[in-house]
């Protein structure tokens, strides 16, 4: 295939994509409207349950609605597959001034957890290495303290997910204080990248079940 | 059950070895035979829930009657109008919140007559103006279809309707002024095909409830595809009476059928609502159906005057030549990779907008919302992995996308009217 300017139009998912592209980049991004995560790199599990969540209405952020329409099932699996692919170098960690007893909050919440206010550790279901779990959990590194917290805050005024009963992560950061949310992202923003996805039998089958329907392959469907 | 009268009276009255052997005759008899016809009402039963399902299809009864992710057919969507908010009712064989208690006349009134099973008045959000001219048959067949469904228990919410609206009594005038009952009568002039597409398009396929003009009671305004904005959509169904639209009576039968039951082709792509409209319901059209629907379409065309197109006159003012070369400078950065500096595209890939009836429509519309949302054609057994264009809402503003949008209304051989920013901004919202 060629256009009219000669150029050859590559029958690739590079291209396909482009609509995508725009805004997801290799690097995170501020857009005019929202902030627009490097979404490159990231278990295919976790992309496809993001789209299928955007074109069917549970979670909503109008653009991506109306980009994924009348996209199918089988459509949307190859595009996860192609980004989920995709290795990009990871931006530097930031340097974000932390006191003390912040560091020892953070380390506690994301190791240890809360279990009498119900917060289980990041670490429990996010991997040791807290860069996520196959096939759909995503890693917390690697991440910009501002997305952290913009998604910590959607979930916590139910901003990201709707019509979805058993949301754990919304559950979870709605035990949260504000002020652990800020800690939590400053820590996380502040650690390199290593290290690969753990494997799906680390996670113990309590939080499997708790947390079903975001991360089985299912997405939440019945 | 005749066959069993005679058998009791058989033994009642002689009871020997020669009557037993008649009884078990006839009971084996009796037994094959109401097996028959069991097996035959079934086979009747499964044929009509099969045809059904491809009629349901066709009528795209799930496209209105399932909410974004939701069971199918449990209804609960919401259709945003000038009168009020119309809520989709379940259609599935529930009994208590679906239509589990219907039998097929009742079916057949709201199809046909627009009157629910206790004798309402419906609405015409529900489009029986046009289901009116399904045939019994069919309708009896999606009927058997629906029933042949797992029920959903789901109760959805009633209609928010404005004053005064919501009386009964208007709707009764609205209906004599603007309902006419009966089932599609063919015209016998016309070849097969062209009455099947007729019926098909007129009937079941409703494409006069997008691609009309609606008057301010919401009735549309001929039977004629002649092109309006959708009522609740901020989108523009485009004329398919008019060689200056979407009309197709220049196109190759062979075309036709592949917009419709692909969604792309070589000069055209389906966007917006029409894109939902062949995903969710042409690109099951059979072959026949397909050829038949685009042999009527093509011949919409026939009395179209307006084939000439409406002479613009490029005005060569310093200001619009300024304006003009903004809008390119905008193209040359976002657009050209794809669509060409010559607007020519990748047939099949990225359309072409020089000559893009869709790009110098007198309704900017479309084109604007397709730079602001972008988006991609419907996935379909013909195009499963299409490409796609990018919201360019997300990088350009208001006033550069009317710069751009003028530029390629103007550019090349298309002459059309310049888009202001107040269009642009006009044209976002209107999505559920």
């Amino acid at each position: 295939m060629a256009n009219a300017n000669g150029n050859a139009v590559l029958d690739s998912m590079d291209e396909r994509v482009k609509a995508c592209t725009i805004c997801h980049s290799a690097e995170d991004k501020v857009g005019r409207d929202a902030y627009y995560p490097r979404i490159a790199g990231k278990p295919q599990g976790y992309i496809f349950n993001q789209l299928r969540n955007f074109r069917d209405g549970r979670r909503y952020y109008q653009p991506m609605v109306i980009l994924l329409e009348n996209m199918s099932d089988e459509y949307l699996r190859e595009i996860a597959q192609y980004f989920s692919s995709l290795q990009l170098p990871y931006p530097d960690p930031e340097r974000i001034k932390m006191q003390p007893e912040e560091i020892k909050l953070a380390r506690h919440l994301i190791y240890s957890g809360y279990p009498k206010r119900n917060i289980p550790a990041c670490s429990a279901c996010h991997g040791d290495i807290l860069m996520g779990v196959e096939p759909a959990i995503p890693g917390l590194v690697g991440l910009s303290r501002a997305y952290i917290t913009a998604q910590l805050g959607g979930w916590r005024n139910g901003g990201i997910m709707r019509a979805q009963t058993s949301d754990c992560m919304s559950e979870i950061a709605k035990q949260l204080t504000e002020s652990e949310v800020n800690i939590v992202a400053k820590w996380l923003a502040n650690q390199p990248v290593y290290g690969k996805p753990s494997s799906f039998d680390v996670l113990s089958s309590e939080l499997v079940d708790r947390c079903s329907r975001t991360i089985l392959e299912n997405g939440g469907a019945e | 059950m005749r066959y069993w009268i005679m058998v009791l009276s058989v033994i009642d009255y002689r009871k020997s070895i020669a009557s037993l052997w008649i009884y078990i005759i006839s009971l084996t008899f009796a037994l094959l035979t109401i097996t028959a016809e069991i097996m035959a009402s079934e086979a009747e039963n499964s044929n009509a829930v099969h045809y059904g399902a491809y009629l349901a299809r066709i009528g795209n009864c799930m496209g209105c009657h399932t909410t974004k992710g939701g069971q199918p057919f449990a209804g609960g969507r919401r259709l945003s109008t000038s009168f009020g908010v119309f809520i989709t009712p379940n259609i599935t064989p529930d009994k208590e919140t679906g239509i589990g208690l219907w039998n097929q006349q009742d079916f057949w009134q709201a199809l046909h007559q627009g009157r629910s099973r206790d004798g309402r008045l419906l609405y015409p959000a529900f489009p029986y103006t046009e289901y009116t001219k399904v045939a019994r048959q069919d309708a009896d067949a999606i009927f058997a279809y629906l029933q042949s469904l797992p029920p959903v228990s789901q109760t959805n919410p009633s209609h928010d309707i404005f004053f005064p609206y919501n009386s009964e009594s208007l709707l009764a005038v609205w209906r004599a002024l603007y309902f006419k009952e009966g089932v599609y009568e063919p015209e016998r002039s016309k070849s097969a095909a062209w009455n099947r597409g007729a019926y098909l398009a007129q009937g079941l396929g409703h494409c006069s409830a997008c691609h009309t003009t609606r008057n301010a009671l919401g009735a549309s305004q001929n039977e004629t595809l002649t092109g309006g904005q959708i009522m609740g959509m901020n989108w523009y169904a485009p004329s398919l009476f008019s060689h200056l639209e979407a009309g197709s009576g220049n196109w190759e039968i062979d075309e036709i059928v592949a917009l419709l039951t692909t969604g792309i082709t070589k000069r055209a792509v389906t966007s917006g609502p029409m894109a939902t409209v062949v995903r969710q319901s042409l690109q099951y059209l059979s072959q026949e159906d397909a050829l038949a629907l685009a042999t009527y379409l093509k011949s919409l065309t026939e009395n179209d005057t307006s084939s000439v197109p409406g002479v613009h006159f490029l005005v060569t003012t310093g200001s619009f030549r300024k304006h003009l070369e903004l809008g390119e400078k905008i193209y040359q950065e976002y657009c050209q990779a794809c669509h060409g500096a010559d607007g020519k595209g990748t047939p099949g890939t990225y359309p072409a907008l020089d000559g893009n009836r869709g790009v110098v429509m007198d309704s900017p519309l479309n084109v604007i919302r397709s730079v602001l949302n972008g988006g991609y054609p419907p996935t379909t057994a013909g195009n499963s992995r299409p490409y796609g264009m990018p919201p360019f809402q997300q990088i350009l503003r208001n006033e550069e996308v009317a710069l751009v949008v003028s530029y390629i209304r103007n550019a090349w051989g298309n002459r059309a009217s310049l888009v202001r920013a107040l269009d642009v901004d006009r044209s976002k919202g209107g999505d559920d």
